[in-house]
């Protein structure tokens, strides 16, 4: 297997957009381009992520769309449906096709337009992840699900409402930061949870979580151009390895794990990713984890080994996971401020971690950044992609 | 007809005395504190003022809003509507929203429109939360008559206190099948909607006294939610 490095990367702005899903994926896509900068080299696959054109925008066959629309003929391409995990599916796909010699170019692709339609139509959307006949027709929605988790969590383990707005302040911080992300706006404690007014700034979502637990509804795209390490040497370019990748699944169903708090597909997909680059997660410096709820992020940050069980919120207050921590977590403001247009999110967390290796990241720069790991949720929890990615100097 | 005044008297609505709207402060979610008071008429034109732009806003319908809040405003200004009423919302003196309506009787309180310049921090709940602390608590009023002209409007009024229908009376926006809020849902909901503390401190009433317009690239960019990617 040759090693694979990620010479190009690109995303829209993440929030409410006015484009077309094809239009943000072009938009994306020529971003990335770009700044790979590949001459007359020929992109030889485009993978795409998405988890609703077909449902949300009325749209099918988008990977083969999309190269009609970039002119990117005759590369191969098709589109990969992994749930909120798409993006870092495609991504994998992607590397498998350049380590593997199919592919030398190619170009990862991730895109949502939820926006489409109201917020009833998308909340049920995303449900449909959910196991159909123990779940779904139950009503369950991700809100609810995420609900649950945190209140079981919250009992066992002492993470308390404040540890949750904590999570919530800190990623909106980091967002004020972050051009692209969705929500630009400064938060307090008083003002979501303290103050008498609090009932009414940050109402109960799907108790325990509030309104700042949860993360937006969002447009947008995100993209990324790998090549054989060798091929990126020879380009001269600030190179970003790809040294961990790891994949696992867990139950459809949350009520049949044995323990629902325990986020297994996290630990062996995390495992395997950092098995895979031969580091372990004190050697990380920075991580972007899939905080679609604030709860996901304090459970994540312990099952991919960065802290024990149950002390991932001691970390957060601490200060060890803000952006002048030991480990910054989501830097970036996370799905829960940047943004979670699905099929881009998995996408979207590699660009981040790719400006910060490079030294791009602008005010929320990590300094010295040179391993980085991102975690992508799919499900709840049930198809997981982690990933490291690595400077080389 | 003897003179301009008496032709003037009697193009003006009967006015009814109307007490007045206690300001009251709230703490939004960013920590900020926004004052919420009424205007009074010789503040209507810098009102105008921040308005003018948006009647060209397509996005969440904010050309119909302002276009008629303003058309709203200025009969207030001019005597040429009856009962209206108009209270801002005020961070560090900064206008952050407004709202308006009017007594159709005693009885009932008859709607206007919720205006949100600085958006995503629920300043709009807030104040279509006073204009109906305004109507049942102060006014005293049975019911306040409602619609909404945005999908965002019909899920913070219609579902979220919940309204019921009473489409029998045509609102005056428009002739829409009203909604109604009555005292019996305002005091239900009023625990998770209607927030705020009286009396306001002077120095934050001091600073709510004049009224500050933002800058107008400033109400575009709230207003569309858009920050230029580089900035």
């Amino acid at each position: 297997m040759r090693g694979v490095a990620i010479i190009g990367c690109a995303m829209t702005k993440f929030g409410r957009s006015d484009l077309s899903l094809m239009e943000l994926m072009g938009e994306s896509s020529l971003g990335a381009l770009r700044d790979a900068d590949l001459g007359d080299r020929p992109v030889d696959a485009v993978y795409v992520a998405n988890m609703g054109a077909a449902r949300l925008n009325k749209q099918t066959a988008i990977a083969s769309a999309l190269v009609d629309r970039l002119n990117l003929f005759p590369a191969m391409a098709e589109a990969v449906e992994n749930g909120p995990a798409s993006g870092a599916s495609a991504f994998k796909n992607g590397f498998q096709a350049v380590a593997s010699e199919m592919a030398d170019i190619v170009l990862v692709t991730g895109g949502e337009r939820m926006r489409e339609v109201n917020n009833l139509e998308v909340t049920d959307f995303v449900a449909s992840l959910s196991h159909p006949e123990a779940e779904y027709i139950y009503g369950v929605t991700l809100p609810a699900l995420a609900g649950m988790f945190a209140r079981l969590y919250m009992d066992r383990y002492g993470v308390t409402a404040e540890h949750l707005a904590m999570v919530a302040i800190k990623n909106q911080e980091n967002a004020l930061k972050n051009p692209y992300a969705h929500i630009q706006q400064e938060i307090t404690m008083e003002g979501i949870l303290h103050a008498p007014e609090a009932v009414v700034n940050n109402p109960l979502i799907a108790d325990p979580l509030r309104l700042y637990d949860c993360c937006p509804v969002s447009d947008g795209a995100a993209s990324l151009v790998l090549c054989p390490l060798e091929m990126a040497q020879q380009m001269g370019k600030q190179i970003v390895k790809v040294t961990g990748l790891g994949q696992a699944t867990d139950t459809h169903a949350v009520h049949e794990r044995p323990d629902p708090t325990q986020l297994t597909a996290v630990r062996l997909a995390a495992q395997k990713a950092f098995a895979m680059a031969g580091l372990t997660p004190k050697e990380i410096d920075l991580a972007e984890l899939h905080d679609a709820f604030t709860i996901l992020e304090i459970a994540q940050s312990e099952e991919a080994g960065f802290f024990k069980k149950g002390e991932g919120h001691l970390a957060l207050e601490k200060g060890i996971t803000s952006l002048s921590g030991e480990l910054p977590i989501n830097p970036s403001g996370g799905l829960k401020a940047r943004g979670h247009p699905v099929g881009a999110t998995g996408v979207a967390q590699l660009v981040e971690l790719v400006w910060q290796l490079r030294g791009e990241a602008g005010k929320r720069q990590v300094e010295g950044a040179k391993n980085a790991f991102a975690c992508n949720f799919g499900g709840f929890g049930n198809n997981v992609v982690a990933t490291v990615l690595k400077r080389e100097d | 007809m003897g003179n301009g005044n008496e032709l003037e008297a009697l193009l003006r609505p009967p006015a009814t005395e109307m007490p007045q709207y206690p300001p009251k402060v709230i703490t939004l979610a960013s920590g900020e504190q926004m004052v919420v008071r009424q205007i009074d008429r010789e503040e209507v034109p810098i009102l105008l003022e921040a308005i003018a732009p948006l009647i060209w806003v397509e996005r969440d319908f904010y050309d119909i809003v302002a276009a008629r809040f303003f058309a709203e405003l200025l009969a207030f200004k001019r005597y040429r509507v009856r009962d209206e009423y108009c209270l801002v919302g005020l961070i560090d003196g900064v206008l952050a929203g407004m709202v308006n309506g009017r007594m159709v009787n005693k009885d009932i309180g008859m709607s206007y429109h919720t205006l949100t310049i600085r958006r995503g921090l629920r300043v709009g709940s807030h104040l279509f939360a006073a204009k109906m602390e305004y109507y049942l608590e102060y006014l005293k009023q049975k019911e306040v008559l409602i619609v909404a002209e945005s999908p965002i409007g019909f899920r913070r009024w219609m579902i979220e206190y919940p309204l019921q229908k009473k489409y029998e009376v045509q609102h005056e926006l428009g002739g829409v099948p009203s909604w109604v809020l009555t005292r019996e849902t305002y005091f239900a909901a009023k625990p998770r909607l209607v927030s705020g503390r009286r009396p306001v401190p002077p120095e934050l009433l001091k600073k709510a006294e004049a009224i500050i317009l933002p800058e107008e690239e400033t109400v575009k960019a709230q207003v569309l939610g858009q920050k230029e990617v580089g900035s």
